[in-house]
């Protein structure tokens, strides 16, 4: 034997080449037979565990119940004494094709977030509807939400033929009546095909009972069920879940972490992370335990590293930077499913979850409201209840990068937070312009009603020798806010009104009252912008500091201490890109010099006088 | 893609999700197969690196080889390992078979109650140290609110129906009829001050996919899954007194695997060693009602 043999870790290669693996789910209204025809897959297709159909059948004959297949999903006591699935159960079976998991998605109305569950994981759907009841509510509903939740394979199964003769008539019937309405909402549906779950009729074989029917079985159908193996060749997406730095554990690699929606990408790609605009190029595609692989695509989690230092944060979305830019807005038109117990209104603040991206956001206003089950117009709605469907436009209160569901629609889609429940979810129609936006809306309100003084800010100018201005510091430096205090310093022994204060001041000491909750990002913002509004107001040189400011935190201050104005320095490397500061100085410059410069430029604008008295 | 790399990408994908969004974050460890693989699956998500701590209840009955196993684990893979234990009702002897208390009960005292005050922090923890090779108290009485943990939906019935992230109440407590919607990779991360989450990275998994993926990646496991000339070997670990073997000549992963897809298991559930589950029509719910994983 060899004295370099490795100690062994098993062969790689001995084993069968693994299955593919599909999703399905299985949906439609209550009572339809939607587990039976679950359970009777599984027991035909010999899925299920030895004893399991035997035990079950037991059970039934020891409570004089007469047996069905759907009791074999129904593993849970409570939803066995109502008889209905409550939630999205999983299974799996196995046939010489691929691997399945279904998603028996409930019928009832009250589990419609069940549903949604258990049909945004598939892949394909069946979508079963009863002979001898025909379409109801849910068959439409659920219909609508496959579209929504872009499930393109949809094969619709007429259940319980046994109880109306196997006539081929009330098939051909319920066929020509929902194709129609799947063909309004853009779906074609794969196949109808008439089944009795109970009898096990066209479910793994063609039954003699359906002579006139000689399409597929239900298990042929499911095995013809395409996987979608096109995202590697779209362009490139990936949300930045998260940034790894594991210094502690001896590891100093800058590591962008994230699982890839579309495209392909390799070491050496120019890449553009949105909303920011930052770029930078892959250094290395990281994984554990393995060669740095040459390419990453759609499906996989990754980590890169990149060539270049830059300040990113989780939310971003990576794009490559020749391909097609995302959308970066902060208003835009959506398709809404609401399914939280409070309605979703204007004015109130929900958090919107988009790739990796959480941001606060408002309902502007809604532009329809759709009954799911007749896809008829509601008119003059003001709110979206529970269970409905609505067009409504959006408003993020910061720029977020998506693009739009008929172009990727996988980055076109979102879900809505309430008060902690995910309560919506939605996909993106188009971009709003943002000529104007809600708090352009608020601040035109607040200067319109705000109460003034006798005293005008001309006269204030006069008295104090200059008008008020806020003066703001953006940069990461830790010398900048030694530098906005001996501004302070300089500007009040030359005798001008002025007043410097610190972020952290109106972060962490401020707004005691409201100890419960902390202050997001953009409560922070907010604050801040009406603190310059207020010390401007009443004629001072306010001077603050913003750390991390970004394009839109500058936007936004600017924005909310109109009319007045702001005066922006940047010091050192910023995260600006849009936003052109009025001065930007070398972070490694002399304070003096810096102050020099700085009041040369506020003379310069007209905001001193000429020579301080 | 195929069926083993769809079930990594996702499971890193929430186990990097459930690191983002908790603060005070664990991951339970059996020392079993399962959440052995997920554990791999956690160096896979960052890197080499496990960012939280690995949390163990030790029932004290458990097979002596699973602990040795865990130790030399969790010094070589550089883990924070914490452990916690019912020592009062070992003491007490409220355990079975050799005290005065039924299965159900026995597991409620050595695992659900043991896991409850381990998490909270209210009952003494251990915490490997790394440069002396040993436990030692742990100072920090932190509870943890969101728990990694392996279970897999084909397990049994109530397990099928978990969601990846699972909200507990104050007691621990499973609602199953009004659980958070999931969909396109979003999931409730969303929690108001004081509430815990299960966060479930192993749900589509199977036991067969759990061998494969074993197999694939040379992941070391405990040798007790393995007949070792006895004609016997484990197929689920817990506690001795009530996990049985299996008559299996299964010598390694391979063997496994084959007997899993076409041989003697193929149809036969994994649990069926496990004594507890049959004590009453639905005691597995029952337990995990109560907080059992």
């Amino acid at each position: 034997m060899s004295t370099n043999t490795p100690i062994a870790a098993p062969a790689k290669t001995s084993l069968a080449s693994l299955r593919e693996q599909m999703d399905l789910v299985v949906v439609g209204h209550v009572d339809h037979g939607k587990s039976t025809v679950i359970g009777r897959l599984l027991a035909d297709t010999g899925s299920l565990p030895e004893g399991k159909l035997e035990k079950i059948k037991a059970q039934c004959a020891r409570n004089a119940r007469p047996f069905e297949y759907a009791f074999l999903l129904d593993a849970l006591k409570n939803e066995q004494a109502q008889g209905i699935t409550v939630d999205a159960a999983r299974c799996f079976f196995n046939t010489a094709k691929r691997h399945y998991i279904i998603n028996d998605a409930p019928g009832h109305i009250e589990f419609l977030k069940n549903m949604v569950t258990g049909a945004a994981r598939a892949e394909a759907a069946l979508l079963i509807i009863d002979a001898e009841e025909g379409i109801q509510e849910n068959s439409k509903r659920h219909g609508y939400i496959l579209s929504m939740l872009g499930i393109h394979q949809v094969s619709v199964v007429v259940n319980k033929m046994d109880l109306v003769d196997y006539s081929q008539e009330v098939f051909n019937n319920i066929r020509a009546e929902y194709l129609q309405f799947l063909n309004n909402l853009g779906v074609a549906p794969v196949s109808f095909i008439p089944v009795s779950g109970r009898e096990g009729d066209n479910l793994t074989e063609l039954s003699a009972n359906t002579p006139w029917y000689t399409g597929k079985t239900v298990l042929g159908q499911v095995d013809a069920f395409e996987t979608y193996k096109g995202d590697a060749d779209r362009i490139f997406r990936m949300p930045v879940q998260d940034i790894y730095k594991f210094t502690a554990s001896g590891d100093d690699r800058r590591i962008v972490a994230g699982t890839i929606e579309t495209g392909t990408i390799r070491p050496g790609d120019e890449v553009i992370f949105q909303p920011s605009g930052k770029t930078s190029s892959i250094k290395t595609i990281e994984v554990f335990n393995a060669e740095c692989p040459n390419s990453a695509s759609a499906g996989q989690a990754v980590g890169f590293t990149l060539n270049t230092q830059i300040y990113i944060k989780p939310g971003e979305l990576m794009c490559r930077k020749q391909e097609t830019s995302p959308r970066v807005a902060t208003r835009f038109r959506a398709n809404i499913f609401w399914m939280g117990h409070s309605p979703l209104i204007a004015g109130k603040p929900y958090k919107l979850k988009l790739g990796a991206t959480r941001v606060p956001v408002e309902l502007v206003r809604i532009l329809n409201v759709l009954d799911a089950s007749e896809l008829s117009s509601i008119a003059d709605k003001n709110h979206v209840d529970r269970h409905d469907v609505a067009e409504c436009l959006l408003e993020t209160s910061r720029p977020v990068a998506f693009d739009l569901a008929e172009e990727i629609e996988k980055t076109a889609r979102f879900v809505l937070v309430d008060n902690y429940e995910i309560a919506g979810c939605g996909i993106i129609l188009d971009e709003e312009a943002a000529s104007e936006s809600l708090l352009a809306e608020r601040v035109h309100q607040r200067e319109m009603t705000w109460e003034k003084g006798f005293v005008t800010p001309g006269e204030r100018a006069v008295r104090y020798g200059h008008p008020g201005k806020f003066i703001l510091f953006a940069g990461q430096s830790a010398q900048v806010p030694e530098l906005a205090k001996r501004l302070e310093l300089k500007l009040f022994l030359d005798r001008f009104h002025t007043y410097y204060l610190s972020t952290g001041n109106v972060f962490d000491h401020l707004d005691q009252d409201d100890s419960a909750a902390v202050l997001t990002r953009e409560d922070q913002i907010h604050r801040l912008g009406d603190l310059g509004r207020l010390m401007t107001d009443a004629g001072l040189l306010f001077i603050t500091t913003l750390k991390d400011a970004e394009d839109f935190d500058l936007e936004k201050l600017k924005l909310l201490n109109e009319p007045n104005e702001a005066f922006v320095i940047s010091v050192g490397d910023s995260n600006l890109n849009r936003f052109t500061p009025h001065l930007s100085l070398p972070a490694d410059l002399d304070i003096s010099e810096a102050i020099g410069l700085i009041i040369q430029e506020l003379n310069k604008k007209g905001y001193l006088p000429e020579y301080s008295i | 893609m195929d069926q083993l790399e769809m079930l990594e990408a996702k499971s890193v994908h929430i186990l990097r999700e459930a690191y983002r969004d908790f603060k005070g974050l664990c991951m339970l460890w059996s020392i079993g197969k399962d959440s052995t693989v997920l554990l791999w699956l956690a160096r896979k998500a960052f890197l080499g690196h496990v960012p939280f701590p690995l949390v163990h209840v030790d029932t004290a009955f458990k097979i002596p080889e699973m602990i040795e196993y865990r130790d030399r684990l969790a010094l070589e893979w550089n883990l924070n390992m914490v452990v916690g234990q019912n020592k009062a009702a070992l003491a007490a002897k409220q355990t079975f078979p050799d005290g005065n208390v039924d299965r159900l009960a026995c597991c409620r005292n050595l695992k659900s109650e043991a896991l409850k005050h381990t998490l909270s922090g209210e009952w003494p923890r251990v915490r490997m140290n790394h440069s002396l090779g040993r436990y030692e108290p742990d100072p920090s009485k932190e509870p943890y609110t969101g728990v990694i943990v392996g279970v897999r939906a084909d397990e049994e019935g109530s397990r099928s129906k978990e969601r990846y992230f699972s909200p507990r109440d104050r007691e621990n407590d499973w609602n199953v009829d009004d659980q958070p919607p999931e969909l396109w990779r979003q999931y409730k991360t969303d929690f108001a001050p004081g509430s815990h989450v299960r966060i479930h990275p192993l749900l589509d998994w199977t036991e067969l996919n759990i061998w494969e993926y074993i197999h694939r990646e040379s992941i070391p496991i405990t040798s007790l899954y393995f007949d070792r000339g006895e004609g016997r070997r484990y197929r689920s670990l817990g506690c001795y007194p009530c996990t049985n073997g299996v008559e299996s000549t299964a010598k390694n992963v391979e063997e496994i695997i084959e007997e899993l897809r076409s041989g003697k298991f193929a149809n036969i559930a994994e649990r069926s060693g496990r004594a507890q589950d049959e004590a009453d029509g639905g005691s597995l719910e029952t337990l995990r009602r109560e907080g059992y994983m």
